[in-house]
């Protein structure tokens, strides 16, 4: 059953995403590349460099896009419901508890040790791509690549989504070059 | 906790719309955009409401900017604020991105199309090293470092060494973590 495999598949993400949006992204790699096979670590990182060269919320992108590609209209309809419902109606529900209980200690330790494990699952998924990148392009235009958009993201503080077209540019170019 | 306030649609449309089309960099990104509509020029939020928003929408999981959408609607116009402000925020980019990805999708086999979408995989893997550098500061402050990494090598453990699903570790954290306070809360009443 497809819709309920793309209900899961941004339900779980969203109900246990502490920290927001790019929180989830581990977690949706782990059920729409490893779990259901909809896409490879390839494909999932280029929907992921589009969707953070667009505005918008990151996890809402994937949801809609991901349920579109792999059900239709119903389907990114459902990814998107999956994503967003739970959590906010959990929100909307327990607003006057919460409001109650917003400083307590250990209502706020929740998002602390959640960070941790948050940590690790981007982390091995940032070690994914630099692999992935590795087999297509190889180590030393993959090192180059590294280097340049760190150096535009964090040094110079460009926009990604003007880095992510220099990247675009660069393999266009020397796409050709090697064709 | 509603106010029904004669808060028009095409406000709700605006202010979610620009929020969600000026939002570069994911969620967080929304929030100062958000305000600048929900207090600044509607008013239909005190600025201290609006910061208890957010904190209170940074304890739960899931997405903030939607969150905070969907909360804010509700909470000015009910039902129909919700969906019109989840609406607004969400179709606009999510129908951008089915379209360039689609673009993309139909000229795959084009070599130096698919060499471009090879060249920005180190990007991303860039901009998700620079994020798992965040969370580890983050955890950092929250825990300090004894308590971070003793849980970042116990998920390591866990989650790829014995291949556990994240969900479970997670859930059994929150768990952990809730147990005195569920234990106190139920003895009180």
């Amino acid at each position: 059953m497809i819709y309920w495999q793309i209900f899961l598949a941004f339900f779980i993400p969203g109900i246990l995403g502490y920290g927001g949006g790019p929180a989830s992204i581990p977690l949706v790699e782990k059920e729409v590349v490893d779990r259901y096979g909809w896409m490879d670590t390839q494909e999932f990182s280029e929907v992921l460099a589009l969707g953070n060269s667009l505005p918008g919320p990151i996890a809402t992108k994937m949801a809609g896009y991901v349920g579109y590609a792999e059900g239709g209209v119903l389907g990114a309809v459902v990814g998107l419901f999956g994503a967003v419902a739970p959590s906010l109606i959990l929100m909307i529900a327990l607003m006057a508890i919460l409001f109650k209980y917003k400083d307590s200690r250990e209502v706020k330790n929740i998002s602390k040790v959640v960070k941790p494990v948050i940590a690790v699952l981007i982390g091995v998924m940032t070690l994914d791509f630099i692999l992935t990148s590795e087999a297509s392009l190889g180590g030393i235009q993959t090192a180059i690549l590294m280097v340049a958009s760190y150096l535009m993201l964090e040094k110079w503080k460009l926009h990604p989504a003007l880095v992510i077209g220099l990247a675009l540019l660069y393999g266009a170019v020397t796409g050709i070059f090697i064709a | 906790m509603v106010k029904e306030q004669g808060v028009k649609s095409i406000d709700l449309t605006m202010a979610f719309f620009r929020a969600g089309m000026l939002g570069f960099g994911g969620g967080p990104a929304v929030i100062p955009i958000m305000q600048r509509d929900v207090v600044d020029r509607y008013g239909w939020l005190t600025d201290e409401e609006y910061g208890d928003t957010i904190a209170l929408s940074n304890t739960m999981p899931g997405p903030i900017a939607t969150k905070l959408a969907g909360y804010i609607g509700y909470r000015v116009a009910g039902l129909r604020g919700c969906l019109i402000a989840l609406a607004a925020s969400i179709i606009p980019t999510v129908v951008l991105m089915i379209l360039l990805l689609g673009i993309l999708q139909n000229y795959k086999d084009v070599p130096w199309v698919a060499n471009m979408s090879n060249a920005v995989v180190p990007v991303v893997a860039v901009m998700l090293g620079v994020l798992t550098w965040n969370f580890i500061q983050q955890s950092e402050k929250a825990l300090g470092w004894s308590k971070a990494i003793l849980l970042i090598v116990v998920s390591v453990i866990l989650l790829e060494v014995l291949g556990i699903h994240p969900a479970f570790l997670i859930a059994g954290l929150i768990l952990l973590v809730l147990v005195p306070f569920i234990k106190r809360t139920v003895k009180r009443t």
